[in-house]
Protein backbone atom coordinates (compact mmCIF):
# COMPACT_ATOMS: atom_id res chain seq x y z
CA UNK A 1 0.00 0.00 0.00
CA UNK A 2 0.92 3.64 -0.42
CA UNK A 3 1.29 6.17 2.36
CA UNK A 4 -0.25 9.75 2.04
CA UNK A 5 0.47 12.53 3.93
CA UNK A 6 -2.16 15.23 4.20
CA UNK A 7 0.35 17.75 6.22
CA UNK A 8 3.24 18.98 3.92
CA UNK A 9 4.20 22.77 3.25
CA UNK A 10 6.70 24.52 0.87
CA UNK A 11 8.14 26.31 3.89
CA UNK A 12 11.55 25.12 5.82
CA UNK A 13 12.69 23.52 2.66
CA UNK A 14 15.69 24.36 0.69
CA UNK A 15 15.01 25.47 -2.93
CA UNK A 16 14.12 29.00 -4.76
CA UNK A 17 10.93 27.99 -6.36
CA UNK A 18 8.32 25.94 -5.58
CA UNK A 19 8.88 23.08 -7.74
CA UNK A 20 12.24 22.61 -6.31
CA UNK A 21 11.02 23.08 -3.05
CA UNK A 22 8.60 19.94 -3.54
CA UNK A 23 11.10 18.04 -5.27
CA UNK A 24 13.17 18.39 -2.31
CA UNK A 25 10.74 16.71 -0.32
CA UNK A 26 9.82 14.27 -2.57
CA UNK A 27 12.98 13.03 -2.44
CA UNK A 28 12.81 12.79 1.60
CA UNK A 29 9.44 11.15 0.98
CA UNK A 30 10.94 8.56 -1.65
CA UNK A 31 13.36 7.51 0.91
CA UNK A 32 10.63 7.10 3.65
CA UNK A 33 8.15 5.30 1.43
CA UNK A 34 5.88 8.23 1.73
CA UNK A 35 4.28 8.49 -1.77
CA UNK A 36 1.52 11.49 -2.13
CA UNK A 37 1.62 14.39 -0.33
CA UNK A 38 -1.00 17.40 0.23
CA UNK A 39 0.55 20.54 0.17
CA UNK A 40 -0.92 24.00 1.50
CA UNK A 41 0.24 27.65 1.98
CA UNK A 42 3.18 29.08 -0.17
CA UNK A 43 7.15 29.50 0.24
CA UNK A 44 6.67 32.57 2.99
CA UNK A 45 3.68 32.38 5.21
CA UNK A 46 1.46 34.92 6.91
CA UNK A 47 -0.91 34.59 9.99
CA UNK A 48 -3.41 37.26 8.31
CA UNK A 49 -2.73 37.00 4.70
CA UNK A 50 -4.57 39.59 2.41
CA UNK A 51 -6.24 38.55 -0.55
CA UNK A 52 -2.83 39.58 -2.60
CA UNK A 53 -0.83 37.39 -0.67
CA UNK A 54 -3.24 34.31 -0.31
CA UNK A 55 -3.07 34.51 -4.06
CA UNK A 56 0.81 34.81 -4.37
CA UNK A 57 0.80 31.08 -1.77
CA UNK A 58 -1.57 29.28 -3.37
CA UNK A 59 -0.62 30.60 -7.13
CA UNK A 60 2.85 28.88 -5.34
CA UNK A 61 1.55 25.79 -4.73
CA UNK A 62 -0.54 25.39 -8.08
CA UNK A 63 3.33 25.95 -9.53
CA UNK A 64 4.17 22.97 -7.58
CA UNK A 65 1.35 21.24 -8.48
CA UNK A 66 2.04 21.68 -11.99
CA UNK A 67 5.54 19.62 -12.15
CA UNK A 68 4.51 16.71 -9.79
CA UNK A 69 0.63 16.20 -10.89
CA UNK A 70 0.80 12.52 -9.43
CA UNK A 71 2.96 12.95 -6.56
CA UNK A 72 0.88 15.75 -4.67
CA UNK A 73 -2.62 17.53 -3.94
CA UNK A 74 -3.34 20.88 -3.22
CA UNK A 75 -5.19 22.56 -0.71
CA UNK A 76 -6.18 25.97 -1.01
CA UNK A 77 -5.14 28.38 1.82
CA UNK A 78 -8.22 30.75 2.42
CA UNK A 79 -8.61 33.85 5.10
CA UNK A 80 -12.20 33.88 6.57
CA UNK A 81 -11.41 37.63 7.39
CA UNK A 82 -12.07 38.46 3.30
CA UNK A 83 -14.88 36.17 2.81
CA UNK A 84 -15.55 36.67 -1.18
CA UNK A 85 -11.90 37.13 -1.68
CA UNK A 86 -11.82 33.69 0.13
CA UNK A 87 -14.50 31.98 -1.85
CA UNK A 88 -13.05 33.66 -5.34
CA UNK A 89 -9.91 31.48 -4.34
CA UNK A 90 -11.96 28.15 -3.47
CA UNK A 91 -13.23 28.38 -7.11
CA UNK A 92 -9.90 29.56 -8.76
CA UNK A 93 -8.66 26.96 -6.83
CA UNK A 94 -10.81 23.65 -6.64
CA UNK A 95 -13.72 24.40 -8.63
CA UNK A 96 -11.52 25.41 -11.98
CA UNK A 97 -7.92 23.79 -10.64
CA UNK A 98 -6.52 20.89 -9.45
CA UNK A 99 -6.66 21.83 -5.67
CA UNK A 100 -8.79 19.09 -3.24
CA UNK A 101 -9.07 20.81 -0.15
CA UNK A 102 -9.13 23.95 1.76
CA UNK A 103 -6.49 25.09 4.62
CA UNK A 104 -7.18 26.93 7.45
CA UNK A 105 -4.77 28.38 9.82
CA UNK A 106 -4.95 31.08 12.33
CA UNK A 107 -6.06 33.88 10.60
CA UNK A 108 -9.76 33.70 12.48
CA UNK A 109 -11.19 31.62 15.25
CA UNK A 110 -12.96 28.86 13.45
CA UNK A 111 -16.07 28.85 15.34
CA UNK A 112 -17.23 32.67 14.28
CA UNK A 113 -19.20 32.77 11.32
CA UNK A 114 -17.53 34.16 8.82
CA UNK A 115 -16.32 30.59 8.10
CA UNK A 116 -19.94 29.36 7.59
CA UNK A 117 -19.81 30.49 3.55
CA UNK A 118 -16.40 28.92 3.45
CA UNK A 119 -17.49 25.56 4.56
CA UNK A 120 -20.95 25.45 2.65
CA UNK A 121 -19.03 26.37 -0.36
CA UNK A 122 -16.36 23.67 0.21
CA UNK A 123 -18.56 20.94 1.32
CA UNK A 124 -20.44 21.67 -2.25
CA UNK A 125 -17.17 21.17 -4.37
CA UNK A 126 -16.63 17.72 -2.00
CA UNK A 127 -13.21 19.49 -0.81
CA UNK A 128 -12.03 18.35 2.69
CA UNK A 129 -11.05 21.11 5.29
CA UNK A 130 -8.05 21.45 7.15
CA UNK A 131 -8.48 23.10 9.95
CA UNK A 132 -5.37 24.13 12.30
CA UNK A 133 -5.86 23.57 15.93
CA UNK A 134 -4.03 23.86 19.19
CA UNK A 135 -4.09 24.38 22.95
CA UNK A 136 -1.09 25.88 24.38
CA UNK A 137 -0.29 26.37 27.96
CA UNK A 138 1.84 29.00 26.51
CA UNK A 139 -0.99 31.20 24.85
CA UNK A 140 -2.63 30.67 21.56
CA UNK A 141 -1.94 33.24 18.75
CA UNK A 142 -4.97 36.00 18.37
CA UNK A 143 -6.55 33.97 15.81
CA UNK A 144 -5.76 30.38 16.78
CA UNK A 145 -8.23 27.97 17.28
CA UNK A 146 -9.06 24.83 19.32
CA UNK A 147 -10.40 22.11 18.94
CA UNK A 148 -13.12 23.01 21.36
CA UNK A 149 -14.31 25.45 18.75
CA UNK A 150 -13.39 22.81 15.65
CA UNK A 151 -16.41 21.06 17.44
CA UNK A 152 -18.26 24.15 17.42
CA UNK A 153 -17.91 24.28 13.66
CA UNK A 154 -18.15 20.47 13.22
CA UNK A 155 -21.64 21.21 14.65
CA UNK A 156 -22.82 23.51 12.45
CA UNK A 157 -21.54 21.44 9.00
CA UNK A 158 -22.18 17.88 9.98
CA UNK A 159 -22.11 17.61 6.02
CA UNK A 160 -18.73 18.84 5.61
CA UNK A 161 -15.69 16.76 5.60
CA UNK A 162 -13.26 18.07 8.58
CA UNK A 163 -9.29 17.24 9.68
CA UNK A 164 -8.57 18.84 12.68
CA UNK A 165 -4.82 19.64 12.42
CA UNK A 166 -2.51 18.53 15.08
CA UNK A 167 -5.29 17.16 17.05
CA UNK A 168 -4.91 20.37 18.99
CA UNK A 169 -1.06 19.68 19.91
CA UNK A 170 -2.18 18.91 23.60
CA UNK A 171 -4.49 15.80 21.86
CA UNK A 172 -5.08 14.21 24.99
CA UNK A 173 -7.49 17.07 25.38
CA UNK A 174 -7.71 17.79 21.27
CA UNK A 175 -9.09 14.26 21.17
CA UNK A 176 -11.75 14.29 23.39
CA UNK A 177 -13.51 17.51 21.89
CA UNK A 178 -13.88 16.34 18.89
CA UNK A 179 -14.68 13.02 19.62
CA UNK A 180 -18.01 13.59 19.20
CA UNK A 181 -18.39 14.67 15.75
CA UNK A 182 -18.06 11.81 13.22
CA UNK A 183 -17.25 14.11 10.39
CA UNK A 184 -13.93 15.37 12.11
CA UNK A 185 -11.02 13.38 11.52
CA UNK A 186 -7.81 14.05 13.00
CA UNK A 187 -4.30 14.54 11.80
CA UNK A 188 -1.86 13.37 13.61
CA UNK A 189 1.33 15.80 12.60
CA UNK A 190 3.22 18.19 13.40
CA UNK A 191 3.75 17.58 17.32
CA UNK A 192 6.81 15.66 19.14
CA UNK A 193 6.02 11.87 18.78
CA UNK A 194 5.15 11.55 21.88
CA UNK A 195 4.23 7.86 22.80
CA UNK A 196 0.67 7.28 23.49
CA UNK A 197 -0.78 9.47 21.38
CA UNK A 198 -2.00 7.28 18.21
CA UNK A 199 -3.01 4.83 20.35
CA UNK A 200 -5.77 7.26 21.87
CA UNK A 201 -6.74 8.60 18.80
CA UNK A 202 -7.83 4.78 17.54
CA UNK A 203 -8.94 4.25 20.90
CA UNK A 204 -11.41 7.32 20.97
CA UNK A 205 -12.16 8.25 17.61
CA UNK A 206 -11.67 4.45 15.99
CA UNK A 207 -9.35 3.37 13.34
CA UNK A 208 -11.29 5.07 10.74
CA UNK A 209 -10.77 8.65 11.90
CA UNK A 210 -7.18 9.16 12.01
CA UNK A 211 -5.16 10.35 9.31
CA UNK A 212 -1.33 10.10 9.23
CA UNK A 213 -0.05 13.67 8.04
CA UNK A 214 3.71 15.04 8.90
CA UNK A 215 4.20 18.61 9.18
CA UNK A 216 6.99 18.68 6.76
CA UNK A 217 9.24 20.41 6.06
CA UNK A 218 9.34 21.94 9.80
CA UNK A 219 8.75 18.66 10.95
CA UNK A 220 10.21 15.60 9.98
CA UNK A 221 8.87 12.54 8.29
CA UNK A 222 10.58 10.25 10.36
CA UNK A 223 9.05 11.74 13.78
CA UNK A 224 5.94 12.04 12.20
CA UNK A 225 5.41 8.14 10.91
CA UNK A 226 7.06 6.99 14.05
CA UNK A 227 3.46 7.73 15.37
CA UNK A 228 2.23 5.26 13.15
CA UNK A 229 4.95 2.65 13.17
CA UNK A 230 5.97 2.37 16.66
CA UNK A 231 2.22 2.59 18.16
CA UNK A 232 0.99 -0.44 19.08
CA UNK A 233 -2.04 -0.62 17.24
CA UNK A 234 -3.44 -2.91 14.37
CA UNK A 235 -2.15 -3.60 11.20
CA UNK A 236 -5.44 -2.41 10.02
CA UNK A 237 -5.37 0.42 11.57
CA UNK A 238 -1.46 0.97 10.57
CA UNK A 239 -2.53 0.65 6.84
CA UNK A 240 -6.04 2.70 7.21
CA UNK A 241 -3.84 5.52 8.99
CA UNK A 242 -1.28 5.89 6.83
CA UNK A 243 -3.43 5.79 3.45
CA UNK A 244 -6.85 4.70 2.81
CA UNK A 245 -8.80 6.97 5.74
CA UNK A 246 -7.52 9.53 3.54
CA UNK A 247 -8.22 8.19 -0.05
CA UNK A 248 -11.79 7.21 1.38
CA UNK A 249 -11.78 10.99 2.19
CA UNK A 250 -10.74 12.42 -0.93
CA UNK A 251 -12.15 9.82 -3.20
CA UNK A 252 -15.65 12.12 -3.42
CA UNK A 253 -13.65 14.97 -5.06
CA UNK A 254 -11.17 13.38 -7.16
CA UNK A 255 -13.87 11.20 -8.98
CA UNK A 256 -16.06 14.39 -9.35
CA UNK A 257 -12.78 15.85 -10.99
CA UNK A 258 -12.21 12.08 -12.44
CA UNK A 259 -8.79 11.96 -10.98
CA UNK A 260 -8.01 7.92 -11.62
CA UNK A 261 -5.59 6.91 -8.55
CA UNK B 1 2.45 -3.83 3.42
CA UNK B 2 5.15 -3.43 0.92
CA UNK B 3 7.26 -0.22 0.22
CA UNK B 4 7.04 0.79 3.97
CA UNK B 5 10.08 1.67 6.07
CA UNK B 6 9.52 -0.67 8.35
CA UNK B 7 11.07 0.67 11.54
CA UNK B 8 12.33 -2.70 13.07
CA UNK B 9 15.76 -4.04 12.35
CA UNK B 10 15.21 -7.21 13.34
CA UNK B 11 12.68 -7.61 9.79
CA UNK B 12 13.67 -4.95 7.58
CA UNK B 13 17.81 -4.58 8.06
CA UNK B 14 19.08 -4.58 4.89
CA UNK B 15 15.80 -1.92 3.76
CA UNK B 16 16.91 0.38 6.15
CA UNK B 17 20.74 0.35 5.89
CA UNK B 18 19.76 0.65 2.32
CA UNK B 19 18.64 4.48 2.52
CA UNK B 20 20.94 5.23 5.65
CA UNK B 21 24.38 4.43 3.94
CA UNK B 22 24.10 4.61 0.37
CA UNK B 23 23.92 8.74 1.40
CA UNK B 24 23.14 10.80 -1.86
CA UNK B 25 22.85 7.85 -4.59
CA UNK B 26 19.15 6.58 -2.51
CA UNK B 27 17.69 10.00 -3.22
CA UNK B 28 16.86 9.11 -6.76
CA UNK B 29 15.77 5.83 -5.80
CA UNK B 30 11.72 5.32 -5.63
CA UNK B 31 10.73 3.34 -2.43
CA UNK B 32 10.11 0.52 -4.22
CA UNK B 33 13.65 -0.02 -6.08
CA UNK B 34 15.34 0.91 -2.62
CA UNK B 35 13.33 -2.11 -1.20
CA UNK B 36 14.81 -4.67 -3.76
CA UNK B 37 18.71 -3.44 -2.94
CA UNK B 38 20.95 -6.07 -0.52
CA UNK B 39 22.71 -4.04 2.08
CA UNK B 40 25.54 -4.78 4.78
CA UNK B 41 24.45 -5.95 8.19
CA UNK B 42 23.24 -2.67 10.22
CA UNK B 43 25.87 -1.27 13.08
CA UNK B 44 24.61 -1.51 16.59
CA UNK B 45 23.20 1.41 18.07
CA UNK B 46 23.99 2.91 21.59
CA UNK B 47 21.17 4.79 22.59
CA UNK B 48 22.54 7.43 25.03
CA UNK B 49 18.87 8.87 26.45
CA UNK B 50 17.05 6.47 27.93
CA UNK B 51 14.48 6.72 30.43
CA UNK B 52 13.34 4.37 33.29
CA UNK B 53 9.94 4.16 35.83
CA UNK B 54 6.91 6.57 34.72
CA UNK B 55 6.21 9.64 33.23
CA UNK B 56 4.46 11.65 35.75
CA UNK B 57 1.82 12.66 33.79
CA UNK B 58 0.96 9.18 31.90
CA UNK B 59 1.35 5.52 31.57
CA UNK B 60 3.22 5.06 28.93
CA UNK B 61 4.23 1.71 26.93
CA UNK B 62 8.05 0.07 28.05
CA UNK B 63 7.57 1.81 31.30
CA UNK B 64 8.25 -1.27 32.39
CA UNK B 65 12.27 -1.74 32.85
CA UNK B 66 12.35 -5.32 31.34
CA UNK B 67 10.17 -4.66 28.72
CA UNK B 68 11.75 -1.73 27.80
CA UNK B 69 14.71 -3.54 27.66
CA UNK B 70 13.31 -6.30 25.92
CA UNK B 71 12.11 -3.41 23.12
CA UNK B 72 15.60 -1.91 22.79
CA UNK B 73 17.32 -5.48 21.98
CA UNK B 74 14.75 -6.43 19.43
CA UNK B 75 15.04 -3.08 18.06
CA UNK B 76 19.15 -3.54 17.44
CA UNK B 77 20.40 -1.43 20.91
CA UNK B 78 23.47 -3.25 22.34
CA UNK B 79 23.83 -0.27 25.16
CA UNK B 80 21.17 2.18 26.84
CA UNK B 81 22.22 5.00 28.94
CA UNK B 82 19.46 4.89 31.16
CA UNK B 83 18.00 7.43 33.98
CA UNK B 84 14.69 7.91 35.67
CA UNK B 85 11.26 10.06 35.52
CA UNK B 86 11.66 9.86 39.44
CA UNK B 87 13.79 11.71 39.46
CA UNK B 88 12.48 15.25 38.17
CA UNK B 89 10.52 15.14 40.79
CA UNK B 90 11.46 13.22 43.99
CA UNK B 91 13.67 14.60 46.19
CA UNK B 92 15.42 11.62 47.62
CA UNK B 93 17.82 11.17 44.56
CA UNK B 94 19.42 8.57 46.93
CA UNK B 95 16.76 6.13 46.87
CA UNK B 96 16.37 7.06 43.25
CA UNK B 97 19.74 6.27 42.00
CA UNK B 98 19.65 3.19 44.10
CA UNK B 99 16.55 1.95 42.46
CA UNK B 100 17.90 2.85 39.11
CA UNK B 101 20.82 0.94 39.48
CA UNK B 102 19.44 -2.22 40.72
CA UNK B 103 16.33 -1.94 38.12
CA UNK B 104 18.87 -1.85 35.79
CA UNK B 105 21.24 -5.02 37.11
CA UNK B 106 18.22 -6.99 37.50
CA UNK B 107 16.27 -6.46 33.77
CA UNK B 108 18.57 -4.40 31.64
CA UNK B 109 19.86 -7.73 30.05
CA UNK B 110 22.89 -6.04 29.92
CA UNK B 111 22.08 -3.38 27.83
CA UNK B 112 20.68 -0.43 30.44
CA UNK B 113 24.00 1.75 31.97
CA UNK B 114 22.40 3.18 34.59
CA UNK B 115 22.85 7.51 34.92
CA UNK B 116 22.15 8.56 38.28
CA UNK B 117 20.93 12.23 38.61
CA UNK B 118 22.41 14.89 41.19
CA UNK B 119 20.76 18.16 42.06
CA UNK B 120 23.76 20.65 42.90
CA UNK B 121 20.70 22.48 44.84
CA UNK B 122 20.32 19.61 47.49
CA UNK B 123 22.46 19.44 50.88
CA UNK B 124 25.09 16.92 50.44
CA UNK B 125 25.18 15.97 46.90
CA UNK B 126 28.70 15.15 46.82
CA UNK B 127 27.82 11.89 48.61
CA UNK B 128 25.00 11.00 45.63
CA UNK B 129 28.07 12.00 43.36
CA UNK B 130 29.97 9.51 45.45
CA UNK B 131 27.64 6.70 45.24
CA UNK B 132 26.95 7.07 41.50
CA UNK B 133 30.72 6.46 40.98
CA UNK B 134 32.18 4.69 43.58
CA UNK B 135 28.96 2.31 44.57
CA UNK B 136 27.28 1.89 41.17
CA UNK B 137 29.87 2.15 39.23
CA UNK B 138 28.11 4.55 37.08
CA UNK B 139 29.62 5.83 33.84
CA UNK B 140 27.77 9.10 34.11
CA UNK B 141 24.95 11.16 35.44
CA UNK B 142 21.81 13.16 34.15
CA UNK B 143 21.34 16.35 35.43
CA UNK B 144 17.89 18.18 34.92
CA UNK B 145 18.72 21.88 36.17
CA UNK B 146 15.04 23.47 35.10
CA UNK B 147 13.40 20.23 37.26
CA UNK B 148 16.17 21.14 39.98
CA UNK B 149 15.78 24.93 39.89
CA UNK B 150 19.07 26.21 38.43
CA UNK B 151 20.83 27.37 35.54
CA UNK B 152 24.17 26.40 33.88
CA UNK B 153 25.96 29.65 35.17
CA UNK B 154 25.40 28.79 38.98
CA UNK B 155 28.56 28.47 40.76
CA UNK B 156 27.03 24.76 42.05
CA UNK B 157 26.72 23.16 38.48
CA UNK B 158 30.31 24.00 37.92
CA UNK B 159 31.74 22.35 41.43
CA UNK B 160 29.34 19.63 40.09
CA UNK B 161 31.02 19.70 36.44
CA UNK B 162 34.71 19.66 37.86
CA UNK B 163 33.93 16.97 40.96
CA UNK B 164 32.13 14.72 38.48
CA UNK B 165 34.84 15.08 36.00
CA UNK B 166 37.19 13.93 38.27
CA UNK B 167 35.42 11.15 38.37
CA UNK B 168 35.69 10.52 34.94
CA UNK B 169 32.15 10.63 34.64
CA UNK B 170 29.97 12.13 31.41
CA UNK B 171 27.34 15.09 32.54
CA UNK B 172 24.32 15.10 30.55
CA UNK B 173 22.15 17.93 30.63
CA UNK B 174 18.66 17.40 29.79
CA UNK B 175 17.84 20.74 28.22
CA UNK B 176 13.68 19.99 28.03
CA UNK B 177 11.86 16.91 28.94
CA UNK B 178 8.56 17.84 26.61
CA UNK B 179 7.09 20.56 24.45
CA UNK B 180 6.96 23.64 26.58
CA UNK B 181 3.56 24.27 24.37
CA UNK B 182 1.68 21.42 25.86
CA UNK B 183 3.50 20.81 29.61
CA UNK B 184 0.65 20.46 32.57
CA UNK B 185 -0.24 23.74 33.44
CA UNK B 186 0.94 22.66 37.44
CA UNK B 187 4.12 21.69 35.59
CA UNK B 188 5.85 23.94 34.21
CA UNK B 189 8.97 24.44 33.25
CA UNK B 190 11.33 26.47 30.99
CA UNK B 191 13.79 25.45 28.30
CA UNK B 192 17.34 25.08 29.64
CA UNK B 193 19.45 27.91 29.00
CA UNK B 194 22.81 26.15 27.24
CA UNK B 195 24.22 29.82 26.46
CA UNK B 196 26.22 29.92 30.03
CA UNK B 197 28.04 26.01 28.83
CA UNK B 198 30.37 27.47 26.57
CA UNK B 199 31.74 29.46 29.25
CA UNK B 200 31.71 26.69 32.30
CA UNK B 201 33.19 23.70 30.13
CA UNK B 202 36.01 26.18 29.01
CA UNK B 203 36.74 26.23 32.95
CA UNK B 204 36.63 22.49 33.41
CA UNK B 205 39.55 20.44 30.95
CA UNK B 206 38.50 17.52 30.38
CA UNK B 207 34.86 17.56 31.17
CA UNK B 208 32.66 15.46 28.75
CA UNK B 209 29.16 17.08 28.43
CA UNK B 210 26.07 15.35 26.64
CA UNK B 211 22.81 17.66 25.72
CA UNK B 212 20.13 15.90 25.96
CA UNK B 213 16.45 16.88 23.65
CA UNK B 214 18.53 20.20 22.68
CA UNK B 215 18.44 19.75 19.02
CA UNK B 216 14.91 21.12 18.74
CA UNK B 217 15.41 24.39 19.50
CA UNK B 218 19.30 25.07 19.78
CA UNK B 219 20.63 25.67 16.08
CA UNK B 220 22.86 27.53 14.02
CA UNK B 221 25.69 29.46 15.42
CA UNK B 222 24.77 28.67 19.17
CA UNK B 223 24.81 25.05 18.54
CA UNK B 224 28.31 25.46 16.78
CA UNK B 225 30.11 27.40 19.58
CA UNK B 226 28.81 25.11 22.02
CA UNK B 227 30.06 21.97 20.27
CA UNK B 228 33.61 23.87 19.65
CA UNK B 229 33.27 25.39 23.32
CA UNK B 230 34.88 21.41 24.60
CA UNK B 231 33.60 17.97 24.27
CA UNK B 232 30.40 18.67 24.22
CA UNK B 233 27.61 15.71 22.30
CA UNK B 234 24.47 16.69 20.89
CA UNK B 235 21.82 13.69 20.07
CA UNK B 236 18.87 13.59 17.64
CA UNK B 237 15.90 12.41 20.01
CA UNK B 238 14.32 16.12 19.52
CA UNK B 239 16.07 16.70 16.26
CA UNK B 240 13.11 18.16 13.64
CA UNK B 241 13.19 19.46 9.76
CA UNK B 242 12.72 17.29 7.11
CA UNK B 243 16.23 15.47 6.09
CA UNK B 244 17.06 16.31 9.80
CA UNK B 245 20.90 15.03 10.30
CA UNK B 246 21.67 16.16 6.70
CA UNK B 247 21.64 19.73 8.25
CA UNK B 248 22.69 18.67 11.56
CA UNK B 249 25.62 17.21 10.14
CA UNK B 250 26.02 21.43 8.37
CA UNK B 251 26.41 22.66 11.79
CA UNK B 252 27.84 19.97 14.05
CA UNK B 253 30.67 17.70 12.72
CA UNK B 254 29.48 14.04 13.06
CA UNK B 255 32.20 12.59 15.54
CA UNK B 256 29.99 14.95 18.35
CA UNK B 257 26.56 13.76 17.51
CA UNK B 258 24.87 10.96 19.32
CA UNK B 259 21.84 8.18 18.84
CA UNK B 260 19.35 9.19 21.18
CA UNK B 261 15.58 8.20 21.41
CA UNK B 262 14.58 9.68 24.78
CA UNK B 263 12.33 6.30 24.57
CA UNK B 264 10.05 5.57 26.24
CA UNK B 265 8.45 8.96 26.43
CA UNK B 266 8.95 9.41 22.62
CA UNK B 267 8.53 6.32 20.30
CA UNK B 268 11.47 4.77 19.66
CA UNK B 269 11.31 4.43 15.81
CA UNK B 270 11.16 8.34 15.66
CA UNK B 271 15.03 8.50 16.01
CA UNK B 272 15.75 5.23 14.11
CA UNK B 273 14.13 6.36 10.99
CA UNK B 274 16.06 9.56 11.03
CA UNK B 275 18.80 7.68 10.68
CA UNK B 276 17.03 6.90 7.06
CA UNK B 277 15.26 9.94 5.85
CA UNK B 278 19.13 11.58 5.92
CA UNK B 279 21.61 10.18 3.34
CA UNK B 280 24.11 9.66 5.47
CA UNK B 281 27.37 7.48 4.29
CA UNK B 282 28.50 4.97 6.46
CA UNK B 283 31.68 6.31 8.59
CA UNK B 284 28.95 9.35 9.80
CA UNK B 285 26.29 6.67 10.26
CA UNK B 286 28.38 4.42 12.57
CA UNK B 287 30.25 7.22 13.90
CA UNK B 288 26.49 8.39 15.37
CA UNK B 289 24.90 4.92 15.88
CA UNK B 290 28.19 3.65 18.20
CA UNK B 291 31.46 4.63 17.89
CA UNK B 292 31.15 8.34 19.37
CA UNK B 293 29.01 6.85 22.64
CA UNK B 294 31.79 4.10 22.80
CA UNK B 295 34.67 6.38 22.74
CA UNK B 296 32.56 8.63 25.26
CA UNK B 297 32.57 5.52 27.43
CA UNK B 298 36.33 4.85 27.92
CA UNK B 299 38.64 6.39 30.52
CA UNK B 300 41.31 8.41 30.23
CA UNK B 301 44.68 6.53 30.26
Amino acid sequence: MDIWDIHCHLSGVPGETPESRLANLLEYADRMGVARLCIFMGMQWSYDPSPEKMRQENDEVLQALRHFPNRAFGFVYLNPKHRQASLDELNRCVRDGPMVGVKLWVAEHCNEPELDPLLERATELKAVIFQHTWIKVTGNLPGESTPMELAQLAARHPRATIVCGHSGGDWELGLRAIRPFQNVFTDLGGGAPTAGFTEMAVRELGMERVIYGSDVGGRSFSSQLAKVFGANISSTARRLILGDNLKRLLKPILDHKGIRL
Amino acid sequence: MKNLPNPNWSLSRRRFLLSACIGGTLAKFTAKAASQTRMPPPPKIIDVNVNLSRWPLRRIRYDDTAALAGMLNQKGVTQAWASTFDALLHKDLGSVNARLADECRRYGRRILLPFGSINPKSPDWEEELRRCSEEYQMIGIRLYPNYHGYKLDDPEFLKLLRLATDRHLIVQVALLMEDERMMHPLLRVQQVDATPLSGVVKEVPGARVVLLNATGKLSGSSLRDLTNAGQVFVEIAMLEGVGGISNLLKQVPAHRILFGSHAPLFYFDSALLKLKESPLDSNPLQQICRDNAERLTKKPS
